[in-house]
């Protein structure tokens, strides 16, 4: 038997469902359709009047969301995908994001954006969203990359009080694969080791984890033990766990989907440079997406945003100094 | 921690409509004087930031407030002081955050027209005009996904709001769930300096609810009577399951945005229209007519106003301003996985 990353998020919702009643779904085509992805599939007919069908309306949706947290619900929001969130970009920083700061009343609602590239997909679905999300306070903001933690990950989202942008990568949903659902965990806002080396630590999290496990694997031929970190949530961000492996190696490559203005790999290189500069053998480097809006052809799509062999080619460079 | 909202009892529909009528202009006027006050703190330097006047929506706003009962949900906006009042705020805790005490319900974290009590059905606006419309709609779902009938939510907005895009998918998302949404839209002429020729070009806002399927009904915002009247039918049509009411209420602003503002573009002719009367003056001359109050009732109410208001002004004024080396600054209710420091005591 083998699961899916998507059948996964698939099950922690209807783990969700089944354990606690406040919980419900709301999001565009989720209900008998099953979602765009079928990350609710069948969902609506074994849990009756929770997963709820909404107008395209992300404002509303969201702002709806905040409504049914205040009357004591746990909603699941899908977002169809994570570039529509902007639509509803009002009602997760202003309003989500405050309520518990200004009232006292937490709001525990979970946001599901289905994010990052996936070739085909053009400038407005395959936005990775998670850097806007986490500038903000009041959020926590996950970034799964295995299928265990898409779904102990989901499940931990819809038990906190906070608001969480829980983003789920498109790329993985099919390919990526267990055996089995996790019966534990790491706790939210620990880093996990995805791989132990000595020479070079690459910070990283979501589909790039997995680019970078294998960049690892080919630079072990050339001699090199790479440390590879899965941040896993990017707020809050584990620095701790970052900056031992960095204490270990002495060298910091930081690899993110997204585009290189601001943004998590610009956050893990300020703080290990702020705070651990002594630790540093070189300069700290970090690897974004170009600067454009994300391509739709294949050709252009894979140079657009890092791959195996230019996060390789950034790894040879730094180990090299 | 949890503030009790003290609402009208018994239910509105069991009031007989004269003691709801003396009820509804002893709350205009308290809401009228606590804003002269707060305009003269303002001017006398005593509060920080902006101060955002009701004057000519008093009988529009206690209308809402008053014709909601216990368990209801009311998200007002900014020109609702005589709402909030009726819905049970208390002039305390208005006081305590336009003067950005400690004590008050936002502890200096947010001022003037952002406070509320959401465990209590009272929603904190934010500044985004048309983004509380879709919370309420989510208590309400929250409360039908829970079993729960038979509340009803209300919101106010003006007619500057209904250009938003939140305006548009919130009204259509309660329309498409049926729910018992009571939305008030104050044309007050005017959003900021932007007079309502530039802000939509259809004949009248009220035709609107006809393309959402809900309910709309128009009112004069100047006349307390009718306000009462037409407000209380579309909360008891919402609550009876007739889906979403859409009420436009016709009056003038009769302030600046804010008293930052002089407001020298509104146009004389419209302050010289019956769109420019003072709700607060059509019905003390309503309550002569009617033979329920003489000048001298009236002006016994206003002392007592007067008396209420600067007794909570002086009390307010000996509280405790925040402290930044006390405040914990911390954004999230799940003190651990905050960046920004723990809160004291933990979860």
């Amino acid at each position: 038997m083998s699961i899916t990353y998507l059948e996964a998020i698939r099950e922690a919702q209807a783990k969700a469902l089944a354990d606690d009643p406040r919980v419900f779904i709301y999001g565009q085509d989720v209900g008998a359709f099953g979602g765009a992805f079928k990350a609710t599939k069948n969902l609506a007919k074994e849990f009756p009047g929770r997963v709820l069908d909404a107008p395209i309306s992300e404002d509303a949706i969201l702002g709806s969301a905040v409504g049914a947290a205040i009357e004591g619900m746990r909603p699941i929001i899908e977002m169809q995908f994570a570039d529509f969130s902007t639509v509803g970009f009002n009602q997760i920083v202003n309003q989500a994001a405050t309520l518990f700061w200004r009232t006292r009343v937490p709001c525990p609602i979970v946001v599901r954006l289905p994010g990052g590239g996936t070739s085909g997909s053009g400038p407005f679905h395959s936005q990775s969203m998670e850097a806007i999300y986490a500038h903000y306070p009041g959020l926590v903001v996950m970034t799964p990359a295995t299928v265990e933690d898409a779904y102990s990950m989901l499940i931990e989202a819809v038990a906190i009080d906070d608001p969480v942008i829980f983003c789920e990568h498109k790329f993985l949903y099919y390919h990526l694969k267990a055996e089995a659902l996790p019966t534990e965990a790491l706790p939210v806002g620990k880093a996990r080791i995805a791989r132990v080396g000595r020479d070079m630590t690459i910070v990283t999290y979501s589909a790039m984890v997995h680019e970078c496990l294998a960049v690892a694997d080919e630079l072990k031929a050339e001699g090199y033990e790479i440390e590879v970190v899965d941040l896993r949530s990017i707020k809050p961000l584990d620095t701790d766990t970052v900056m031992a492996s960095v204490a270990r190696t002495g060298r910091l490559l930081c690899v993110g989907e997204s585009w290189p203005w601001g943004g998590v790999t610009a956050e893990v290189v300020a703080r290990v440079a702020s705070e651990g500069f002594g630790l540093l053998d070189a300069p700290p480097q970090r690897l974004n997406a170009k600067d454009t809006p994300v391509p739709y052809h294949p050709n252009l799509w894979a140079a657009h945003r890092p791959t195996a062999r230019s996060i390789a080619a950034a790894a040879r460079r730094l180990l090299q100094q | 921690m949890v503030q009790t909202v003290h609402r009208p009892e018994p239910a509105v529909e069991e009031i007989p409509f004269r003691e709801l009528y003396l009820k509804a202009f002893q709350g205009m006027l308290l809401a009228r004087i606590l804003d002269d006050k707060l305009a003269s703190l303002y001017r006398s330097g005593k509060i920080h930031g902006g101060v955002f006047l009701s004057r000519g929506q008093e009988a529009l706003s206690v209308a809402v407030g008053l014709s909601l009962r216990q368990g209801d949900v009311f998200a007002p906006l900014i020109r609702d002081t005589a709402g909030r009042l009726a819905f049970g705020e208390t002039v305390l805790e208005a006081l305590q955050t336009s003067l950005g005490s400690a004590l008050g319900p936002m502890r200096g974290r947010d001022g003037n027209v952002h406070r509320g009590n959401p465990r209590a059905g009272y929603l904190a606006m934010i500044s985004h005009l048309g983004a509380m419309i879709s919370v309420v709609n989510g208590v309400l779902l929250g409360r039908r996904l829970k079993g729960l009938s038979g509340s009803v939510g209300a919101t106010c907005i003006g007619e500057g709001a209904t250009s938003t895009g939140a305006f548009h998918e919130a009204l259509n998302q309660a329309a498409v769930e049926k729910l018992p949404l009571v939305l008030v839209v104050a044309n007050n002429q005017y959003a900021y300096s932007t007079p309502a020729s530039e802000q939509f070009a259809c004949r009248a806002l009220v035709d609107r609810a006809l393309g959402y399927g809900v309910t709309g009904s128009e009112v004069d915002g100047t006349d307390l009577d009718a306000c009462l009247k037409t407000i209380g039918e579309a909360v008891a049509r919402a609550r009876k399951g007739g889906g979403p009411q859409l009420v436009v209420a016709n009056l003038l602003r009769l302030c600046g945005h804010g008293e930052h503002d002089d407001a020298g573009y509104i146009d004389p002719k419209l302050k010289a229209s019956p769109l420019g009367r003072d709700c607060v003056k059509v019905s003390v001359d309503y309550l002569s007519k009617q033979g329920w109050a003489d000048a001298a009732a009236v002006a016994a109410w206003r002392a007592e106003a007067v008396h209420q208001i600067d007794e909570a002004v002086a009390q307010v004024q000996r509280e405790p301003a925040p402290d930044p080396f006390g405040e914990e600054w911390c954004a999230m209710s799940t003190s651990h996985l905050s960046e920004g420091g723990e809160r004291k005591g933990g979860e």
